[in-house]
Protein backbone atom coordinates (compact mmCIF):
# COMPACT_ATOMS: atom_id res chain seq x y z
CA UNK A 1 0.00 0.00 0.00
CA UNK A 2 1.71 3.24 -0.76
CA UNK A 3 1.59 5.85 1.56
CA UNK A 4 -0.91 8.29 1.63
CA UNK A 5 1.83 11.33 1.59
CA UNK A 6 5.22 11.35 0.55
CA UNK A 7 6.88 15.05 0.76
CA UNK A 8 10.39 14.79 -0.72
CA UNK A 9 12.83 17.46 -0.12
CA UNK A 10 10.14 20.58 -0.31
CA UNK A 11 12.11 23.70 0.20
CA UNK A 12 9.82 27.17 0.32
CA UNK A 13 11.49 30.78 0.49
CA UNK A 14 9.36 33.76 0.77
CA UNK A 15 11.28 37.03 -0.36
CA UNK A 16 15.11 36.83 0.63
CA UNK A 17 14.14 34.21 3.91
CA UNK A 18 14.07 30.50 4.09
CA UNK A 19 10.97 29.38 5.68
CA UNK A 20 10.64 25.38 5.04
CA UNK A 21 14.40 23.73 4.25
CA UNK A 22 14.08 20.10 2.70
CA UNK A 23 11.21 19.08 4.37
CA UNK A 24 11.48 15.51 3.41
CA UNK A 25 8.71 12.50 5.03
CA UNK A 26 6.18 10.09 4.51
CA UNK A 27 3.07 9.59 6.08
CA UNK A 28 1.65 5.88 6.19
CA UNK A 29 -2.21 6.06 5.51
CA UNK A 30 -4.91 5.16 7.95
CA UNK A 31 -2.53 7.46 10.38
CA UNK A 32 -3.93 10.77 12.83
CA UNK A 33 -1.13 12.41 12.33
CA UNK A 34 0.13 15.61 14.14
CA UNK A 35 3.07 18.65 12.54
CA UNK A 36 4.40 20.20 15.48
CA UNK A 37 6.60 23.02 15.84
CA UNK A 38 7.23 26.25 17.31
CA UNK A 39 6.24 29.54 16.04
CA UNK A 40 7.03 30.31 12.42
CA UNK A 41 8.55 27.17 11.79
CA UNK A 42 6.91 26.64 8.45
CA UNK A 43 4.16 23.96 9.29
CA UNK A 44 1.14 26.17 7.64
CA UNK A 45 3.76 26.95 4.74
CA UNK A 46 4.58 23.42 4.95
CA UNK A 47 1.02 22.16 4.38
CA UNK A 48 0.06 25.06 1.21
CA UNK A 49 3.88 23.69 -0.20
CA UNK A 50 2.27 20.45 -0.52
CA UNK A 51 -1.24 21.22 -2.38
CA UNK A 52 0.84 23.87 -4.51
CA UNK A 53 -0.83 26.96 -2.53
CA UNK A 54 2.27 28.55 -2.81
CA UNK A 55 5.38 27.90 -4.61
CA UNK A 56 8.01 25.98 -4.18
CA UNK A 57 11.69 26.39 -4.85
CA UNK A 58 11.91 22.33 -5.38
CA UNK A 59 10.56 19.35 -3.86
CA UNK A 60 7.88 17.49 -4.83
CA UNK A 61 4.61 15.88 -2.66
CA UNK A 62 3.13 12.55 -3.96
CA UNK A 63 -0.25 11.21 -2.65
CA UNK A 64 -1.40 7.79 -2.67
CA UNK A 65 1.96 7.26 -4.91
CA UNK A 66 0.53 9.68 -7.40
CA UNK A 67 0.93 13.42 -8.78
CA UNK A 68 -1.84 15.85 -6.81
CA UNK A 69 -3.26 16.68 -10.28
CA UNK A 70 -4.39 13.21 -10.49
CA UNK A 71 -5.76 12.71 -6.80
CA UNK A 72 -7.20 16.12 -5.93
CA UNK A 73 -11.01 14.57 -5.18
CA UNK A 74 -9.45 12.57 -2.45
CA UNK A 75 -8.04 15.22 -0.62
CA UNK A 76 -9.73 17.31 1.78
CA UNK A 77 -7.79 20.78 3.04
CA UNK A 78 -9.20 22.73 5.88
CA UNK A 79 -7.98 26.05 5.73
CA UNK A 80 -7.20 28.15 8.89
CA UNK A 81 -10.35 29.52 10.05
CA UNK A 82 -8.91 32.57 9.87
CA UNK A 83 -8.07 32.96 6.59
CA UNK A 84 -11.54 33.23 5.20
CA UNK A 85 -14.22 36.14 5.27
CA UNK A 86 -16.87 35.85 7.57
CA UNK A 87 -18.56 38.51 6.21
CA UNK A 88 -19.36 36.98 2.75
CA UNK A 89 -22.80 36.62 2.14
CA UNK A 90 -23.45 33.11 2.29
CA UNK A 91 -25.19 30.38 4.85
CA UNK A 92 -23.71 27.99 6.52
CA UNK A 93 -25.43 24.92 4.39
CA UNK A 94 -24.54 26.75 1.46
CA UNK A 95 -20.58 26.86 2.98
CA UNK A 96 -20.38 23.02 3.26
CA UNK A 97 -22.43 22.53 0.01
CA UNK A 98 -19.03 24.08 -1.18
CA UNK A 99 -17.34 20.90 0.20
CA UNK A 100 -18.87 18.85 -3.33
CA UNK A 101 -17.95 21.32 -5.99
CA UNK A 102 -15.12 18.81 -6.44
CA UNK A 103 -17.58 16.38 -7.73
CA UNK A 104 -19.91 18.31 -9.03
CA UNK A 105 -17.69 19.69 -12.12
CA UNK A 106 -17.19 22.68 -14.27
CA UNK A 107 -20.24 24.82 -15.06
CA UNK A 108 -22.80 22.76 -13.23
CA UNK A 109 -24.80 23.87 -10.00
CA UNK A 110 -24.83 21.31 -7.47
CA UNK A 111 -27.55 19.23 -6.64
CA UNK A 112 -29.98 18.19 -4.39
CA UNK A 113 -28.32 15.32 -3.35
CA UNK A 114 -25.23 17.40 -2.50
CA UNK A 115 -27.62 19.65 -0.43
CA UNK A 116 -28.37 16.81 1.45
CA UNK A 117 -25.32 14.90 1.75
CA UNK A 118 -24.07 18.59 2.89
CA UNK A 119 -27.01 18.92 5.73
CA UNK A 120 -26.33 15.34 6.59
CA UNK A 121 -22.84 16.37 7.17
CA UNK A 122 -23.97 19.66 9.80
CA UNK A 123 -26.30 17.36 11.70
CA UNK A 124 -23.34 14.78 12.43
CA UNK A 125 -21.71 17.94 14.20
CA UNK A 126 -24.94 18.91 15.57
CA UNK A 127 -24.97 22.28 13.87
CA UNK A 128 -28.54 21.53 11.97
CA UNK A 129 -30.49 24.04 13.86
CA UNK A 130 -28.03 26.37 12.10
CA UNK A 131 -28.20 25.68 8.32
CA UNK A 132 -29.87 29.18 7.07
CA UNK A 133 -27.83 30.74 9.36
CA UNK A 134 -25.78 33.58 7.78
CA UNK A 135 -21.84 32.50 8.71
CA UNK A 136 -20.66 35.87 10.14
CA UNK A 137 -23.55 34.99 12.98
CA UNK A 138 -21.75 32.20 14.23
CA UNK A 139 -19.06 32.02 17.52
CA UNK A 140 -15.88 30.39 16.21
CA UNK A 141 -16.42 27.09 17.30
CA UNK A 142 -19.40 27.10 14.99
CA UNK A 143 -17.78 28.45 12.29
CA UNK A 144 -14.70 25.61 12.80
CA UNK A 145 -17.77 23.31 12.58
CA UNK A 146 -18.93 24.18 9.68
CA UNK A 147 -15.36 23.70 8.29
CA UNK A 148 -15.38 20.38 9.29
CA UNK A 149 -18.94 19.76 8.18
CA UNK A 150 -17.48 20.80 5.06
CA UNK A 151 -14.24 18.58 4.88
CA UNK A 152 -16.57 15.72 5.51
CA UNK A 153 -18.76 16.53 2.78
CA UNK A 154 -15.86 16.04 0.01
CA UNK A 155 -15.91 12.72 1.42
CA UNK A 156 -11.75 12.81 1.08
CA UNK A 157 -9.68 10.02 2.01
CA UNK A 158 -6.56 12.12 3.26
CA UNK A 159 -7.76 14.85 5.35
CA UNK A 160 -5.11 18.32 5.53
CA UNK A 161 -6.19 20.83 8.70
CA UNK A 162 -4.40 23.83 9.33
CA UNK A 163 -4.75 24.47 12.90
CA UNK A 164 -8.21 23.36 13.90
CA UNK A 165 -8.17 23.91 17.83
CA UNK A 166 -7.01 27.30 17.05
CA UNK A 167 -9.85 29.24 19.48
CA UNK A 168 -12.22 27.19 19.55
CA UNK A 169 -14.42 26.22 22.69
CA UNK A 170 -14.13 22.81 24.40
CA UNK A 171 -17.77 20.85 22.82
CA UNK A 172 -16.02 21.70 19.18
CA UNK A 173 -13.05 20.52 20.50
CA UNK A 174 -14.39 17.23 21.54
CA UNK A 175 -16.29 17.48 18.01
CA UNK A 176 -13.26 17.30 15.75
CA UNK A 177 -11.31 14.59 18.25
CA UNK A 178 -14.35 12.08 17.49
CA UNK A 179 -14.87 13.18 13.97
CA UNK A 180 -11.05 12.28 13.70
CA UNK A 181 -11.03 9.29 15.21
CA UNK A 182 -14.01 8.28 13.30
CA UNK A 183 -11.97 9.11 10.09
CA UNK A 184 -9.34 6.84 11.12
CA UNK A 185 -11.31 4.04 11.59
CA UNK A 186 -12.61 4.42 8.11
CA UNK A 187 -9.08 4.19 7.80
CA UNK A 188 -8.82 7.94 6.22
CA UNK A 189 -5.36 9.70 7.24
CA UNK A 190 -5.45 13.04 8.81
CA UNK A 191 -2.47 15.64 9.01
CA UNK A 192 -3.28 18.47 11.28
CA UNK A 193 -1.16 21.19 12.23
CA UNK A 194 -1.27 21.62 15.78
CA UNK A 195 0.44 24.06 18.52
CA UNK A 196 -0.50 22.30 21.81
CA UNK A 197 2.32 20.28 23.10
CA UNK A 198 0.36 19.14 25.92
CA UNK A 199 -2.84 17.62 24.45
CA UNK A 200 -0.46 16.58 21.13
CA UNK A 201 0.59 13.12 22.39
CA UNK A 202 -2.93 12.23 23.41
CA UNK A 203 -4.66 13.33 20.30
CA UNK A 204 -1.70 12.05 17.65
CA UNK A 205 -0.57 8.60 17.15
CA UNK A 206 1.97 9.83 14.19
CA UNK A 207 3.76 12.72 14.81
CA UNK A 208 6.17 14.83 12.37
CA UNK A 209 8.28 17.52 14.73
CA UNK A 210 9.04 20.48 12.61
CA UNK A 211 11.09 23.60 12.84
CA UNK A 212 12.07 24.67 9.38
CA UNK A 213 12.94 21.32 8.97
CA UNK A 214 11.66 17.72 9.50
CA UNK A 215 13.62 16.56 13.01
CA UNK A 216 11.80 14.07 13.87
CA UNK A 217 9.13 11.58 12.47
CA UNK A 218 7.33 8.40 13.38
CA UNK A 219 4.97 7.01 16.39
CA UNK A 220 4.20 9.01 18.40
CA UNK A 221 5.85 7.16 21.48
CA UNK A 222 9.07 7.20 19.55
CA UNK A 223 9.42 10.75 18.54
CA UNK A 224 7.63 12.39 21.66
CA UNK A 225 10.74 12.29 23.84
CA UNK A 226 12.19 15.34 25.67
CA UNK A 227 15.35 14.76 24.01
CA UNK A 228 13.62 15.33 20.36
CA UNK A 229 11.40 17.99 21.44
CA UNK A 230 14.21 20.30 23.25
CA UNK A 231 15.60 19.99 19.64
CA UNK A 232 12.38 21.40 17.80
CA UNK A 233 11.68 23.93 20.37
CA UNK A 234 15.56 24.73 21.10
CA UNK A 235 15.55 27.25 24.74
CA UNK A 236 11.79 27.78 24.11
CA UNK A 237 11.12 24.21 25.65
CA UNK A 238 11.74 25.56 29.00
CA UNK A 239 8.83 27.94 29.17
CA UNK A 240 6.49 25.52 27.80
CA UNK A 241 7.96 23.03 30.37
CA UNK A 242 6.78 25.76 32.73
CA UNK A 243 3.63 26.91 31.84
CA UNK A 244 2.68 22.94 31.26
CA UNK A 245 -0.48 23.31 34.04
CA UNK A 246 -1.95 25.61 32.41
CA UNK A 247 -2.80 23.81 29.18
CA UNK A 248 -2.66 27.20 26.86
CA UNK A 249 -3.10 26.59 23.03
CA UNK A 250 -1.35 29.55 21.74
CA UNK A 251 -3.03 30.14 18.24
CA UNK A 252 -0.77 31.37 15.90
CA UNK B 1 -38.10 54.45 -29.39
CA UNK B 2 -37.65 58.09 -27.50
CA UNK B 3 -34.80 60.64 -27.14
CA UNK B 4 -35.08 59.94 -23.53
CA UNK B 5 -35.73 56.43 -23.92
CA UNK B 6 -32.62 55.60 -25.45
CA UNK B 7 -30.22 57.27 -22.67
CA UNK B 8 -32.16 55.63 -19.88
CA UNK B 9 -31.85 52.51 -21.02
CA UNK B 10 -28.67 52.94 -22.56
CA UNK B 11 -27.51 53.83 -18.64
CA UNK B 12 -29.63 51.05 -17.25
CA UNK B 13 -28.04 48.64 -19.24
CA UNK B 14 -24.39 49.56 -18.69
CA UNK B 15 -25.47 50.11 -15.17
CA UNK B 16 -26.62 46.64 -14.85
CA UNK B 17 -23.41 45.24 -16.49
CA UNK B 18 -20.86 47.29 -14.24
CA UNK B 19 -22.66 46.51 -11.34
CA UNK B 20 -22.36 42.73 -11.49
CA UNK B 21 -18.95 42.90 -12.23
CA UNK B 22 -19.47 45.24 -9.08
CA UNK B 23 -20.19 42.18 -6.88
CA UNK B 24 -17.61 40.29 -7.19
CA UNK B 25 -14.97 43.07 -7.07
CA UNK B 26 -16.50 44.15 -3.88
CA UNK B 27 -16.90 40.51 -2.23
CA UNK B 28 -13.17 40.40 -3.33
CA UNK B 29 -11.70 43.96 -1.51
CA UNK B 30 -10.71 44.78 -5.23
CA UNK B 31 -12.68 47.23 -5.61
CA UNK B 32 -10.29 50.22 -5.98
CA UNK B 33 -8.96 48.52 -9.20
CA UNK B 34 -12.18 49.08 -11.10
CA UNK B 35 -10.87 52.70 -10.15
CA UNK B 36 -7.81 52.45 -11.09
CA UNK B 37 -8.77 50.34 -14.95
CA UNK B 38 -11.71 52.79 -15.90
CA UNK B 39 -9.06 55.35 -15.91
CA UNK B 40 -5.70 53.49 -17.49
CA UNK B 41 -8.57 52.71 -20.14
CA UNK B 42 -7.57 55.95 -21.75
CA UNK B 43 -4.11 55.00 -22.25
CA UNK B 44 -5.41 51.78 -24.02
CA UNK B 45 -7.83 53.72 -26.21
CA UNK B 46 -5.10 56.37 -27.31
CA UNK B 47 -2.20 53.95 -27.77
CA UNK B 48 -4.19 51.62 -29.58
CA UNK B 49 -5.51 54.89 -31.75
CA UNK B 50 -1.71 55.79 -32.24
CA UNK B 51 -0.73 52.06 -33.18
CA UNK B 52 -3.75 51.42 -35.89
CA UNK B 53 -4.63 55.29 -36.70
CA UNK B 54 -8.29 53.89 -36.44
CA UNK B 55 -11.10 54.76 -33.93
CA UNK B 56 -13.49 52.10 -34.74
CA UNK B 57 -15.31 50.86 -31.71
CA UNK B 58 -13.25 47.36 -32.35
CA UNK B 59 -9.65 48.68 -31.81
CA UNK B 60 -10.55 50.62 -28.76
CA UNK B 61 -12.03 47.95 -27.10
CA UNK B 62 -9.05 45.55 -27.75
CA UNK B 63 -6.22 48.63 -26.54
CA UNK B 64 -8.85 49.09 -23.37
CA UNK B 65 -8.65 45.16 -22.73
CA UNK B 66 -5.10 44.96 -22.98
CA UNK B 67 -4.66 47.97 -20.85
CA UNK B 68 -6.87 46.73 -18.21
CA UNK B 69 -4.85 43.67 -17.88
CA UNK B 70 -1.69 45.26 -18.19
CA UNK B 71 -2.67 47.49 -14.88
CA UNK B 72 -3.39 44.53 -12.98
CA UNK B 73 -0.50 42.81 -13.96
CA UNK B 74 1.56 45.76 -12.43
CA UNK B 75 -0.36 46.50 -9.75
CA UNK B 76 0.51 42.65 -8.90
CA UNK B 77 3.83 42.75 -9.44
CA UNK B 78 4.60 45.99 -7.28
CA UNK B 79 1.87 44.36 -4.95
CA UNK B 80 4.90 41.05 -4.73
CA UNK B 81 8.02 42.99 -4.34
CA UNK B 82 6.71 44.52 -1.32
CA UNK B 83 4.49 47.63 -2.35
CA UNK B 84 1.56 47.70 -0.12
CA UNK B 85 -1.30 47.55 -1.75
CA UNK B 86 -3.42 50.63 -1.69
CA UNK B 87 -0.13 52.49 -2.94
CA UNK B 88 0.39 49.67 -6.05
CA UNK B 89 -2.96 50.84 -7.25
CA UNK B 90 -2.51 54.37 -6.51
CA UNK B 91 0.97 53.98 -8.36
CA UNK B 92 0.15 52.27 -11.28
CA UNK B 93 -3.59 53.81 -11.75
CA UNK B 94 -2.18 57.60 -11.95
CA UNK B 95 1.38 56.98 -13.92
CA UNK B 96 -0.92 55.41 -16.51
CA UNK B 97 -3.60 57.80 -16.60
CA UNK B 98 -1.08 60.87 -16.53
CA UNK B 99 0.67 59.02 -19.51
CA UNK B 100 -2.31 58.56 -21.73
CA UNK B 101 -3.26 62.41 -20.76
CA UNK B 102 0.41 62.92 -22.14
CA UNK B 103 -0.10 60.98 -25.22
CA UNK B 104 -3.70 62.69 -26.43
CA UNK B 105 -2.02 65.95 -25.78
CA UNK B 106 0.93 65.80 -27.38
CA UNK B 107 -0.76 63.41 -30.71
CA UNK B 108 -4.04 63.36 -30.21
CA UNK B 109 -5.02 66.61 -29.76
CA UNK B 110 -7.37 67.22 -32.95
CA UNK B 111 -8.69 63.72 -33.22
CA UNK B 112 -12.11 62.84 -31.30
CA UNK B 113 -10.23 61.55 -27.59
CA UNK B 114 -10.70 64.05 -24.81
CA UNK B 115 -10.08 63.99 -21.35
CA UNK B 116 -13.18 65.37 -20.14
CA UNK B 117 -15.57 63.18 -22.59
CA UNK B 118 -13.10 60.36 -21.16
CA UNK B 119 -14.07 61.48 -17.66
CA UNK B 120 -17.65 62.60 -17.71
CA UNK B 121 -19.09 60.42 -20.92
CA UNK B 122 -21.57 61.61 -22.74
CA UNK B 123 -24.64 59.91 -22.72
CA UNK B 124 -26.73 62.93 -23.58
CA UNK B 125 -25.44 62.39 -27.45
CA UNK B 126 -26.03 58.34 -26.86
CA UNK B 127 -28.98 58.89 -29.66
CA UNK B 128 -27.48 60.40 -32.13
CA UNK B 129 -24.75 57.88 -33.26
CA UNK B 130 -26.68 55.01 -34.70
CA UNK B 131 -25.68 51.85 -36.42
CA UNK B 132 -28.67 49.84 -38.59
CA UNK B 133 -29.32 46.26 -37.24
CA UNK B 134 -31.28 43.66 -39.07
CA UNK B 135 -33.21 47.09 -41.17
CA UNK B 136 -33.65 49.11 -37.51
CA UNK B 137 -31.78 51.69 -36.78
CA UNK B 138 -29.86 51.34 -32.80
CA UNK B 139 -27.45 53.56 -30.94
CA UNK B 140 -24.35 52.17 -31.16
CA UNK B 141 -23.63 52.81 -27.22
CA UNK B 142 -26.70 50.32 -26.93
CA UNK B 143 -25.56 47.51 -29.15
CA UNK B 144 -22.15 47.67 -27.44
CA UNK B 145 -23.66 47.92 -23.56
CA UNK B 146 -25.82 44.87 -24.46
CA UNK B 147 -22.98 43.07 -25.75
CA UNK B 148 -21.48 43.59 -22.79
CA UNK B 149 -23.47 42.99 -20.45
CA UNK B 150 -25.25 39.57 -21.81
CA UNK B 151 -21.26 38.38 -22.41
CA UNK B 152 -21.09 39.29 -19.04
CA UNK B 153 -23.69 37.58 -17.65
CA UNK B 154 -23.09 34.32 -19.38
CA UNK B 155 -19.50 34.17 -17.62
CA UNK B 156 -21.11 34.64 -14.43
CA UNK B 157 -23.87 32.25 -14.74
CA UNK B 158 -21.64 29.92 -16.05
CA UNK B 159 -19.36 30.13 -13.62
CA UNK B 160 -21.14 30.83 -10.92
CA UNK B 161 -20.22 28.38 -8.29
CA UNK B 162 -16.42 29.01 -9.33
CA UNK B 163 -16.51 32.14 -8.92
CA UNK B 164 -18.46 32.22 -4.86
CA UNK B 165 -15.72 29.32 -3.99
CA UNK B 166 -12.74 31.34 -5.23
CA UNK B 167 -13.94 34.20 -3.63
CA UNK B 168 -14.85 32.98 -0.92
CA UNK B 169 -12.30 30.49 0.12
CA UNK B 170 -9.44 30.92 -2.64
CA UNK B 171 -7.17 28.20 -1.06
CA UNK B 172 -9.91 25.56 -0.68
CA UNK B 173 -10.68 26.12 -4.58
CA UNK B 174 -7.39 25.64 -5.80
CA UNK B 175 -6.82 22.48 -3.90
CA UNK B 176 -10.08 21.31 -5.62
CA UNK B 177 -9.01 22.61 -8.68
CA UNK B 178 -10.40 25.59 -9.30
CA UNK B 179 -8.17 27.96 -11.73
CA UNK B 180 -8.58 30.59 -9.35
CA UNK B 181 -5.29 32.63 -10.93
CA UNK B 182 -7.23 32.51 -14.24
CA UNK B 183 -10.50 33.56 -12.92
CA UNK B 184 -8.88 36.85 -11.39
CA UNK B 185 -7.20 37.76 -14.81
CA UNK B 186 -10.52 37.25 -16.08
CA UNK B 187 -12.54 39.19 -13.71
CA UNK B 188 -9.88 41.89 -14.95
CA UNK B 189 -10.31 41.58 -18.38
CA UNK B 190 -13.85 41.41 -18.05
CA UNK B 191 -13.92 45.21 -15.63
CA UNK B 192 -11.71 46.62 -18.54
CA UNK B 193 -14.08 45.19 -21.39
CA UNK B 194 -17.41 46.65 -19.30
CA UNK B 195 -15.66 49.94 -18.26
CA UNK B 196 -14.68 50.43 -21.91
CA UNK B 197 -17.96 49.74 -23.55
CA UNK B 198 -19.77 51.82 -21.06
CA UNK B 199 -17.15 54.58 -20.98
CA UNK B 200 -18.10 56.38 -24.37
CA UNK B 201 -21.88 56.68 -23.26
CA UNK B 202 -21.00 57.59 -19.22
CA UNK B 203 -17.70 58.21 -18.52
CA UNK B 204 -15.35 57.11 -16.02
CA UNK B 205 -16.62 58.69 -13.42
CA UNK B 206 -19.62 56.87 -14.07
CA UNK B 207 -18.16 53.62 -14.76
CA UNK B 208 -16.44 53.58 -11.08
CA UNK B 209 -20.16 54.67 -9.30
CA UNK B 210 -22.03 51.85 -11.23
CA UNK B 211 -18.79 48.81 -10.45
CA UNK B 212 -18.87 49.96 -6.43
CA UNK B 213 -21.48 51.91 -5.22
CA UNK B 214 -24.37 49.32 -5.92
CA UNK B 215 -22.58 46.44 -4.70
CA UNK B 216 -21.49 48.02 -1.75
CA UNK B 217 -25.38 49.12 -1.20
CA UNK B 218 -26.87 45.80 -1.90
CA UNK B 219 -24.32 44.03 0.38
CA UNK B 220 -25.86 45.90 3.14
CA UNK B 221 -29.11 45.10 2.20
CA UNK B 222 -28.92 40.94 1.87
CA UNK B 223 -26.74 37.76 3.17
CA UNK B 224 -27.57 35.89 -0.05
CA UNK B 225 -25.02 36.01 -2.83
CA UNK B 226 -27.82 35.62 -5.66
CA UNK B 227 -29.46 38.60 -4.18
CA UNK B 228 -26.53 40.31 -4.27
CA UNK B 229 -26.05 40.54 -7.89
CA UNK B 230 -30.10 41.07 -7.73
CA UNK B 231 -29.92 43.89 -5.76
CA UNK B 232 -27.06 45.50 -7.57
CA UNK B 233 -29.14 45.94 -10.97
CA UNK B 234 -31.86 46.84 -9.24
CA UNK B 235 -30.67 50.01 -7.44
CA UNK B 236 -28.01 51.22 -10.31
CA UNK B 237 -31.36 51.02 -12.50
CA UNK B 238 -32.84 53.21 -10.08
CA UNK B 239 -29.94 55.87 -10.04
CA UNK B 240 -30.37 55.77 -13.47
CA UNK B 241 -34.05 56.47 -13.95
CA UNK B 242 -33.80 59.19 -10.93
CA UNK B 243 -30.33 60.39 -12.21
CA UNK B 244 -31.69 61.63 -15.44
CA UNK B 245 -34.99 63.64 -14.04
CA UNK B 246 -33.05 64.97 -11.49
CA UNK B 247 -30.57 66.07 -14.33
CA UNK B 248 -33.32 67.18 -16.46
CA UNK B 249 -35.11 68.89 -13.71
CA UNK B 250 -31.91 70.58 -12.63
CA UNK B 251 -30.06 71.11 -15.92
CA UNK B 252 -26.87 69.94 -14.74
CA UNK B 253 -24.70 66.75 -16.45
CA UNK B 254 -27.14 63.44 -16.86
CA UNK B 255 -23.96 61.22 -15.91
CA UNK B 256 -22.78 63.10 -12.89
CA UNK B 257 -26.25 63.40 -11.57
CA UNK B 258 -26.79 59.42 -12.33
CA UNK B 259 -23.48 59.06 -10.34
CA UNK B 260 -24.77 61.57 -7.39
CA UNK B 261 -27.99 59.04 -7.24
CA UNK B 262 -25.81 55.49 -6.61
CA UNK B 263 -24.36 57.93 -3.47
CA UNK B 264 -27.65 58.89 -2.32
CA UNK B 265 -29.11 54.71 -2.99
CA UNK B 266 -25.86 54.14 -0.54
CA UNK B 267 -26.75 56.43 1.98
CA UNK B 268 -30.45 54.97 2.12
CA UNK B 269 -29.28 51.94 2.64
CA UNK B 270 -26.80 52.75 4.89
CA UNK B 271 -28.81 54.28 7.03
CA UNK B 272 -31.87 51.88 7.45
CA UNK B 273 -30.51 49.06 6.07
CA UNK B 274 -32.29 46.00 7.52
CA UNK B 275 -30.14 44.72 10.40
CA UNK B 276 -26.92 46.65 8.67
CA UNK B 277 -28.69 50.11 8.95
CA UNK B 278 -27.17 52.52 11.49
CA UNK B 279 -30.43 54.31 11.87
CA UNK B 280 -32.66 51.06 11.79
CA UNK B 281 -30.34 49.68 13.83
CA UNK B 282 -30.45 52.01 17.20
CA UNK B 283 -34.34 52.24 16.76
CA UNK B 284 -33.96 48.20 17.37
CA UNK B 285 -32.00 48.75 19.89
CA UNK B 286 -34.17 51.12 21.70
CA UNK B 287 -37.61 48.81 20.89
CA UNK B 288 -35.30 45.94 22.46
CA UNK B 289 -34.65 48.43 25.62
CA UNK B 290 -38.22 49.12 26.41
CA UNK B 291 -39.00 45.31 25.72
CA UNK B 292 -36.91 44.40 28.18
CA UNK B 293 -37.88 47.74 30.60
CA UNK B 294 -41.69 46.34 30.55
CA UNK B 295 -40.54 42.93 31.10
CA UNK B 296 -39.39 43.63 34.23
CA UNK B 297 -41.45 43.81 36.97
CA UNK B 298 -42.48 47.42 37.99
CA UNK B 299 -41.55 48.14 41.55
CA UNK B 300 -44.38 46.09 43.90
CA UNK B 301 -44.59 46.98 47.30
CA UNK B 302 -45.55 44.25 50.28
CA UNK B 303 -49.29 45.71 50.21
CA UNK B 304 -49.16 44.40 46.59
CA UNK B 305 -50.19 48.20 45.11
CA UNK B 306 -48.38 49.25 42.24
CA UNK B 307 -46.12 52.31 42.84
CA UNK B 308 -45.56 53.12 39.33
Amino acid sequence: MSDALDVQNITVAYQESTVLENADFSVPQGKLVGIVGPNGAGKSTLLKAVLDLVPKLHGRAVFFGEELKKVRSRIGYVPQRGEVDWDFPTSALDVVTMGRYGHVGLFRRPRKHDKEKAYECLKELGMEQYAKRQIRELSGGQQQRVFLARAMAQDASLYIMDEPFAGVDAKTERAIILLMQKWKQENKTIIVVHHDLQTAQEYFDWMILLNKHVVAQGPTEEVFTKEKLQETYGGQLAFLESSSSEKAGNPS
Amino acid sequence: MTYEGWIIITGVLAGASCSIIGVLLVLRQTAMISDAISHTVILGLVSAFLLTGTLDSFTMLIGAAVAGLLTTIVIQLLKNSGVQSDAAIGVTFTAFFALGVFLISRYAGNVHLDVNHALMGNIAFVPFQTVTLFGVSIPQAFLFVSIVLLLNVAVITLLYKEWKLSTFDPALAVSLGIPAVFLHYLLMTMTSVTAVSSFDSVGAVLVVAFMIVPAASAYLWTRKLSFMFLYSVVFSAAACFSGYYAAKWLNVSISGSMAVMTGVIFLISFLFAGENGVITRSVRQKQHRNREWNRQPAFAPADGKREL
